[in-house]
């Protein structure tokens, strides 16, 4: 599959919901092993546009390749290929940890070891028998990281997967992902509002408002792009008129 | 790697039997009630051993005046035991049983407010002229207090222990109220444990995102709903099981008919429901429509169906669309085999009819369901 230049590639796609145009018409391509962030303000369509790259929602207009693929054709193959954190799931209140890992483990017909592996990786081995129900949130979202993981995804789509963690956790899970993309050359598309873990992370950023893609490259290409910013929240304000964040 | 314990459709029944069974509620709900349900109105509407009639003896009038009857008093003093303002007469029939009559002497007013809370079912007004009964002739119990006091006083109290060649009892089992009770309580539980366990964990999954998590992998959606259909059915199963051993040990309610045939109309009955229970979550994702919708299909069910009381009360129009109502053909149904003797020959076509409207209802909630 690496034969293909990009492993994502997204063609002029257009979503709407009755009234909202949610996604305008966004074209965006990564390559194997890239990392980029979609930065933007609540409502600017970033979970719309993961979305429909994930094959959970369908595109009004415009195409979607994975690895040289769509999602009308090629369902399963593709769900083998990528990991997903969607911005808010709750698990099965009633299971444990590690039987929920146990059970997404069994989606790619993998046994326990794996999920053993998993939970020394994100670091929640203490935590395998406790039920997801008395999990803390920073707990939860370290399991939705391992169930995204569990496959050894070709292309990672983390959506905010780091909101409301502590510095320490943060970091942790920072850890992980540079280290998967060492071993075994992931790439990731993650949102985010944390202008440092797009910073640190990833190496490209692109920011996204209502529906459009407003700006898109490296920390140091955006800044310089609109002559010479001393920060995003500046870019963004020249951009639209707006803080990124009040 | 392929052992059965990794395969998904092991996992994902697993699962789903292990959240039903953690939850204290659904125990609670599901076998604890029925059978206290099961416990609580047999008792009221079974009579085990002697009968007990209760009436009041009016002694004055609204305006104070005296009543006597020294007819009815000195037939009470010389037969029954005198207690305080109360009379209790014991009455014997080898083959109707025995039948206790407690008299209340009291106000006027007293006794009225005694008969609307049920207490007693007949108040006689006695004085010289005679006695005068007064009772609701709607109500079977009270007519039937009236004809046994009027006779005993009338007659004396052997009276009612006379004719005993005339009389023959019967004693069929399934014509009791708890032989009723029984299969409805079973086709109810089905009904509720189903539209409640199917629809509500489904419309909660999707609110709480997780059917689009779990739908983002590469499970098969027919295995997991196979698996909640099936944890269901297992769940439904023991439910049943134990309120059946409770009625069979308690209340000695029997299966006179056709176990096999039993246990087909059951699963035909999980079908229909498991069904019905898919096509009303196919779309929701707010609980608290789903609560209504749920609610919208389960409440007319049990109270026309006939799980309590029978729905020939009903007139007669309606009944043949109430006959065809699920739940009305899992509980005949299993009267009939319970209390009739009934066989497969009686109930293939209810068991077809169920097990029709759980495909025609599953397929109809595929075409419409959101996964995402
Ligand atoms: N299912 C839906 N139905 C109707 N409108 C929707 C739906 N999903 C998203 N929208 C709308 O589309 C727009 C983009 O939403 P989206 O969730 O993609 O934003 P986002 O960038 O992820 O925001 P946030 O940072 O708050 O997560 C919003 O205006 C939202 O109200
Ligand atoms: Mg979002």
């Amino acid at each position: 599959m690496t034969e293909v230049p990009y492993i994502v590639e997204v063609r002029k796609v257009k979503k709407s919901f009755k009234e909202v145009q949610a996604v305008k018409g966004v074209s965006l391509t990564i390559k194997p092993g890239e990392f980029i962030a979609l930065l933007g303000p609540n409502g600017a369509g970033k979970t719309t546009l993961v979305e429909m790259i994930e094959g959970i929602q369908h595109p009004d207009q415009g195409e979607i390749f994975i690895a040289g693929k769509q999602w009308k054709s090629h369902r399963h193959e593709l769900h083998l290929l990528i990991g997903l954190s969607l911005q808010e799931t709750r698990f099965m209140d009633k299971l444990t940890a590690y039987e929920t890992m146990r059970l997404f483990a069994s989606f790619y017909k993998l046994n326990s070891n794996r999920v053993d592996e998993i939970f020394t990786l994100i670091g929640l081995d203490d935590k395998k028998k406790a039920f997801v129900d008395n999990l803390s949130g920073g707990q939860r979202q370290k399991l939705a990281l391992g169930v995204a993981l569990l496959n050894n995804p070709q292309i990672l789509l983390l959506d905010e997967p780091t909101t409301g963690l502590d510095p320490n956790a943060r970091r942790e899970i920072w850890n992980i992902l540079l280290d998967l993309r060492k071993r075994q050359n992931t790439s990731l598309i993650l949102t985010t509002h944390y202008m440092e873990e797009a910073e640190y992370l990833c190496d490209r950023i692109v920011i996204m408002d209502q529906g459009n893609i407003l700006a898109e490259g490296t920390l140091h290409e955006i800044l310089t792009l609109g002559g010479g910013h001393r920060s995003l929240d500046e870019l963004f304000i020249s951009l639209t008129g707006r803080h990124l964040y009040e | 790697m392929n052992k059965i314990t990794n395969h998904q459709l092991f996992r994902l029944i697993v699962a789903h039997f292990a959240e039903i069974i953690r939850e204290p509620a659904v125990i609670f709900w599901g076998v604890v009630f029925p059978i206290l349900m099961a416990w609580g109105l047999g008792i009221a509407f079974t009579q085990k051993g002697g009968a007990q009639v209760n009436l009041a003896i009016v002694t004055s009038d609204s305006n104070h005046k005296k009543l006597h009857d020294p007819k009815l008093f000195s037939f009470l003093e010389a037969n029954a035991v005198k207690k305080d303002s109360s009379f209790s007469l014991a009455l014997t029939n080898q083959k109707l049983g025995d039948t206790k009559l407690s008299y209340f002497v009291t106000s006027s007013s007293n006794a009225f407010k005694m008969l609307k809370k049920g207490e007693v079912s007949v108040i006689i007004e006695a004085d010289s002229t005679g006695s005068r009964y007064y009772f609701d002739p709607a109500n079977a119990e009270a007519k039937a207090a009236y004809r046994i006091a009027s006779n005993v006083s009338a007659y004396g109290i052997a009276s009612y222990g006379s004719n005993q060649q005339e009389i023959r009892p019967l004693s069929l089992s399934g014509t009791r109220y708890i032989d009723f009770l029984i299969p409805g309580l079973l086709g109810m539980g089905i009904m509720m444990a189903s539209c409640w366990g199917i629809s509500y964990t489904i419309i909660d999954r999707r609110s709480k995102k997780l059917l689009r998590r779990m739908v983002a992998t590469p499970m098969r959606k027919s295995n997991l709903l196979f698996a909640l259909i099936t944890a269901r059915f297992v769940m439904n199963l023991a439910e049943a099981l134990l309120l059946f051993l409770f009625a069979w040990l308690y209340f000695g309610v029997k299966i006179q008919g056709s176990w096999p045939a039993l246990i087909l109309l059951f699963i035909a009955g999980n079908i229909a429901f498991s069904g019905i229970s898919i096509l009303i979550s196919s779309r929701t994702a707010n609980s608290e429509v789903g609560n209504g919708i749920i609610n919208a299909i389960v409440t007319p069910m049990m109270v026309v169906s006939g799980v309590f009381f029978s729905y020939h009360n009903f007139p007669d129009w309606i009944i043949p669309a109430i006959q065809w109502l699920p739940l009305t053909l899992i509980a005949d149904s299993f009267r009939n085999i319970f209390n009739e003797g009934a066989g497969f020959t009686d109930v293939w076509r209810e068991a077809l009819a169920l097990t029709s409207m759980g495909i025609g209802s599953f397929a109809m909630g595929m075409k419409l369901f959101k996964w995402y």
